[in-house]
């Protein structure tokens, strides 16, 4: 990847971020610290990887995406509108009443949502059965599902993850956004999962470990998932939640809140003001 | 009349199923390792390539079989109807439910007529569970051909289903040359004018012997057969009690939630009657041959007829 396109990718990685920081802030809550952690993947995906047309939103030739980790909607509205699946203003009735962005995913009211989620530990097994049929209908698309690591405590992921290895599903990619918190505090401290690349390794995986803020790591990733046969990838993310507004930066209370007014507008200057700088590089 | 057949309606709809399978491509069909007991068996045996065995893992197989319905195909998916629906009730709520996907449950084992397994694999609670979906059709056919209808039906219609499936083998009562299922429609086998008799299930043969008996004591009992349990049949329950004064329902499923609760309530908003209620009061199952289980609670033509007598005389 070059500069330039590394460059296009943070700006837009940036404005999603801001698009989650509007919706969180204009809902009075949601989810914004796992929102912001899984940001870049979601934009590298979106803009880099996946084979999807806002024009055509149901393609049945289509990438799929599954956001396990449901919470963390608003930045994916955010790459959505982006994308140009539908207006950016939808960002700021995010869980009003009768607005199309709910508080979860849900795939019938929102175009470019292919499943609805927020139970956690579904969406992967959603994605096994996506994946599924593709390969029995010898399709060459790809499905992609980020789950949280608070998630993996979920005993349907290992559910999923069994019967993925056991039919061979590589046209499958898991990425855990390992940002190692949960609403209750640190992963480690609630209940444990490492060694998690041990585990989705004896569950039959290709497993890479990877800075969920880095493109090139990521490019690399999704590519080394793409040249893997007869396994499914686990992309091991570790990430920052809160990533790119300061004072959210790794702060368990970020979990589940919107920012009040003076939060909001020093999240949206710092993000803005990330986002000029990036331009100015550009 | 057709000659009558003795088959559990488990192996009815794994027929079923290979037979709609031959002119529908997109059916595809998953279980928790217990094809040979939901009967799936019959379908993974004609059609491998189409069948997917999720191992022990209910949870995860109705999520499975939202995504393939994602992509176009029209995933089956089975088990014991205590594993199908209440394990992976939350599942079906979530991943099948709220989007209003094409899946089919089938929830075999149902009912105290599982017998010997006792009251872990004994389910009385399918129906109440599955009814709290919005937008779930819950199926419960009675006999061989009615179970090779429903499951017919159940395929053509677009959005969930959940198709009741019972372990033991029973008679068959309907008449295949005449027998039309239409989704929502309760079927009327008996006419009658002193009282109505609704029932759902392996139980609709034994409420229908005892009608017959009772006729012969002069008692006219209006026997209807409710087939699909939601979206339930208003108008065949509404005239009943108008016409009838009283219903007693019958179900071999807990009384709160099931078939009971669905007539009571159409009939408190539209024509008030006494409804007495023939299933299990709120209790769990024991071991034992079903048969016998049946009659400890008064779910054969015997207990169900001395229901009726008691009912009828307090008109």
């Amino acid at each position: 990847m070059n500069n330039t396109e590394k460059l296009q990718l943070s700006i837009l990685a940036a404005k999603a971020r801001l698009g989650a920081v509007i919706g969180t802030f204009h809902a009075k809550s949601g989810h914004p610290g796992g929102s912001l952690s899984a940001a870049d993947i979601m934009t590298y995906l979106y803009f880099k990887e996946m084979n999807v047309d806002p024009a055509n939103p149901k393609d049945a030739d289509r990438d799929r995406f599954v956001l396990s980790k449901g919470h963390c909607c608003p930045s994916l509205y955010a790459v959505l509108a982006l994308k140009g699946f539908f207006d950016w203003d939808e960002l700021y009735k995010l869980r009003h009443v009768g607005a199309m962005l709910q508080g979860h995913p849900d795939m019938k009211g929102t175009p470019g949502i292919d499943m609805s989620t927020g139970s956690l530990g579904q969406g992967v097994s959603a994605a096994c059965g996506m994946a599924l049929a593709g390969k029995y209908d010898n399709k060459d698309y790809r499905v992609y599902a980020i789950l949280g690591d608070g998630e993996c405590e979920e005993g349907q992921v290992w559910e999923a993850a069994m019967f993925a290895a056991h039919n061979k599903l590589d046209n499958l990619v898991v990425i855990v956004d390992q940002n190692g918190l949960q609403i209750d505090g640190p992963v480690a401290e609630v209940c444990g999962i490492e060694p998690l690349d041990k585990k989705f390794e004896s569950f039959g995986f290709n497993v890479i470990k990877i800075d969920g803020h880095n493109f090139d790591e990521i490019e690399s990733a999704f590519e080394n998932a793409k040249a893997t046969k007869d396994k499914p990838t686990a992309i091991l993310a570790k990430t920052v939640k809160g990533k790119g507004v300061s004072f959210m930066e790794d702060q368990v209370d970020w979990h589940g809140k919107g920012p009040n007014k003076a939060e909001f507008e020093t999240a949206c200057a710092e993000l803005n003001a990330e986002i000029a700088r990036l331009e100015g590089e550009c | 009349m057709a000659d009558v057949v003795t088959k559990a309606t488990r192996e009815s709809f794994g027929e079923a199923l290979c037979e709609l399978a031959k002119e529908n491509d997109s059916i595809v069909v998953l279980d928790a390792d217990l094809a040979g007991a939901t009967k799936t068996s019959i379908f993974k045996k004609a059609f491998p390539e189409r069948f997917f065995d999720c191992g022990i893992a209910e949870g995860n197989m109705m999520s499975i079989a939202a995504g393939l319905s994602t992509c176009g195909k029209v995933p089956v998916a089975a088990s014991f109807a205590m594993f199908a629906t209440g394990r992976a009730y939350e599942q079906i709520r979530n991943s099948i439910g709220y989007p209003h996907l094409n899946v089919k449950i089938a929830g075999s084992h149902a009912g105290i007529s599982t017998g010997e397994d006792g009251a872990t694999h004994q389910c009385l609670e399918d129906v109440a569970l599955m009814r709290t979906i919005p937008g779930m059709t819950v199926l419960c056919p009675a006999d061989h051909y009615e179970m090779m209808a429903a499951t017919k039906a159940a395929i053509e219609h677009v959005g969930p289903v959940y198709i009741r499936l019972g372990r033991l083998a029973i008679d068959s009562f309907n008449d295949p040359a005449t027998y039309k299922f239409e989704l929502g429609k309760g079927i009327t086998l008996h006419e009658g004018e002193d009282i109505t008799v609704i029932a759902t299930g392996l139980v609709v043969n034994e409420a229908r012997k005892a009608v017959e008996e009772l006729e012969k004591e002069g008692l006219n009992v209006r026997l209807i057969n409710i087939h699909t349990i939601k979206p339930i049949d208003r108008d065949i329950i509404i005239k009943a009690a108008q016409e009838t004064g009283r219903i007693i329902t019958v179900e071999e499923h807990n009384v709160i939630g099931g078939l009971g609760d669905a007539v009571c309530d159409v009939v408190t908003s539209e024509c008030p009657v006494p409804v007495r209620k023939v299933g299990v009061y709120d209790r769990y199952g024991y071991s034992g041959p079903a048969w016998e289980l049946l009659e400890k609670f008064g779910l054969t033509a015997t207990g169900i007829a001395d229901v009726i007598r008691e009912e009828a005389a307090k008109k």
